[in-house]
């Protein structure tokens, strides 16, 4: 295996990271100049959000679920059991419904975006478009970019709520609290804050999960196995991206609207 | 159709002025890290005119291709395409210019999730948004033109190589463009499919009198296209009599390591005294 230099690896690292950059600024700059191609972004939008509903719902649930059970003995302890829905609520809104849905779409978009361009890219699919005169960044990368921070944003909100119905589920089978009780605390907890940050977090993922798929697909090279390493540095790249991103978003959110 | 064989009894045709031209190379270099593909190629294609560009593998045949399309930008030199010097424009400017070509690419690149009939409409419906019925009417005659209008609903990958390759001069032409470039549009595939490609390209220079590029390994190829005519009337190709090649808007190019070592027609090209460029011929 040949060896790269330091000074070789960091060129390498920086172009990749003005690339992405190019990429990310000129999915969004498309937005505004003509064709729109609203089809693509519906058709994304079916393929992204649609499709990934089953395993959205089916986390979120779960998630939501075993929060109840893990945290009830601890809430048992100091007499608080009936704060479990406030804790299942906050918990889902804040953190998990937007982290966990980010993560779950990023392991099936992003390796579907990559694989997908960068199979067009080997095949000289992508060059034939740019031949006929179509910009790829307009016709694949934008729609799949817009669609993706929309329909996020709309399966974290249900991914919060199918959480609480878990949370539900568990207090009320297995810890008999009253469901209206458990309901009544978890709306009352949240506050413009926490809604604010579940809400504005998908919409960070979303893009980075777009962003980082097309960039690998556009950039694979080296035929088939080279759009397999494009796919698996795709999600790898995303998942870790969603949770650094993730840490920094709360940070700064909760200093900016100082609140706890 | 008749075996080709060079026309080594006859004498160079007449130069002539040059015309105006739909893509002029002006000392064009391009490397790829130390692989130094290009090193300051020069050559004129005339509208009307097919030129056939041979060269061993990596000799920058399909490069040139695609220094003509924008897809690629020299690392120094001008490139004129259709009036456009496509060498100094930025990647936006360049695609209304490509709107005004067509490519044939080497292994088709057919986009392989949409249907023979999306394919081939691609352009259309990319500048008017919708599959109407002139784009419908279009898309027909096109593939009518490649012989291939039963596959209208079909994926490429339910083609045969051969058929695919039709498919995508369809998709090329479509539009009419005025210049044409073809990457190996005969390679790999079996002798009678690529006469039926050859039959294609003879029949829209001849035709249409579109400008066009062809890379080919297939010297029996190109010599078929230089001394043949597509005749509009029997709608078949017919061998031309010596004495006549000169009507033929047809010339050669041959590269080696990245440089033009000539650039000429068929007659020039039988009596060249390159000792490289005799063994490539024989």
């Amino acid at each position: 295996m040949q060896l790269t230099s330091p000074t070789e690896f960091a060129k390498q690292k920086i172009q990749s990271v003005q690339d992405y950059t190019l990429l990310a600024v000129q999915a969004v700059a498309n937005l505004f100049r003509k064709p729109l191609y609203v089809g693509d972004m519906v058709q994304q939008a079916d393929v992204i959000g649609v499709g990934s509903l089953p395993i959205v719902v089916l986390t979120g649930f779960f998630t939501g679920g075993v929060l109840a059970l893990q945290t009830a003995n601890t809430l048992q302890r100091f007499g608080s059991i009936t704060l479990i829905g406030q804790l299942v609520s906050t918990s889902m809104v804040r953190e998990l419904g937007p982290v966990l849905t980010g993560l779950m779409v990023a392991g099936r978009n992003s390796s579907g975006m990559a694989s997908e361009l960068g199979s067009m890219v080997v095949t000289e699919q992508i060059d034939a478009m740019r031949a006929l005169g179509t910009d790829p960044m307009k016709k694949l990368v934008t729609p799949r970019v817009t669609a993706t921070v929309f329909m996020l944003f709309f399966l974290s909100i249900l991914s919060d709520l199918v959480g609480l119905a878990g949370g539900l589920m568990v207090a009320k089978l297995f810890l008999s609290l009253d469901a209206r009780q458990y309901w009544s605390n978890a709306w009352q907890v949240l506050v413009f804050q926490d809604v604010f940050m579940g809400l504005l977090k998908p919409t960070l993922f979303g893009f980075i999960i777009a962003t980082i798929g097309c960039y690998y697909g556009i950039t694979a090279r080296g035929g088939t196995q080279g759009v397999g390493r494009a796919t698996t540095q795709a999600v790898v790249a995303a998942s870790v991206l969603i949770l650094v991103t993730d840490f920094f978003v709360t940070k700064l959110l909760i200093s900016v609207l100082s609140y706890k | 159709m008749s075996s080709p064989t060079l026309p080594i009894d006859e004498a160079a045709c007449a130069e002539e002025p040059p015309a105006n031209a739909a893509i002029v190379f002006e000392d064009v270099y391009l490397s790829f890290e130390d692989n130094h593909v290009l090193r300051g190629v020069s050559f004129r294609l005339p509208f009307g005119e097919t030129k056939a560009l041979f060269g061993v593998a990596g000799a920058g045949k399909s490069t040139i291709l695609k220094l003509s399309l924008g897809l690629l930008q020299p690392d120094s030199g001008r490139i004129t395409v259709l009036g456009n010097e496509v060498s100094s424009m930025r990647e936006q400017d360049l695609f209304p210019m490509r709107g005004r070509l067509g490519m044939v690419f080497q292994e088709s690149a057919l986009f392989d999730s949409l249907t023979v009939r999306e394919n081939v409409a691609f352009r259309l419906i990319e500048e008017h948004g919708v599959y109407d019925d002139e784009a419908d009417r279009r898309v027909r005659e096109a593939l009518r033109f490649v012989q291939l209008e039963h596959t209208l609903d079909m994926f490429p990958s339910e083609l045969s190589g051969g058929m695919r390759r039709r498919v995508a001069i369809a998709r090329a032409i479509i539009t009419q463009p005025e210049l044409l470039l073809y990457d190996s549009p005969t390679g790999g595939l079996d002798p009678v499919t690529s006469n039926t490609i050859v039959d294609l390209i003879m029949k829209q220079r001849d035709v249409y009198k579109t400008s066009s590029l062809l890379v080919t390994h297939r010297l029996q190829d190109a010599f078929t296209m230089a001394t043949h005519q597509f005749d509009k009337q029997t709608n078949q190709v017919r061998a031309l009599p010596r004495g006549q090649y000169c009507d033929v808007p047809m010339s050669f190019l041959v590269l080696r390591d990245g440089r033009v070592i000539f650039d000429g027609d068929v007659r020039r090209l039988a009596h060249t005294r390159n000792e490289y460029i005799r063994e490539y011929i024989s």
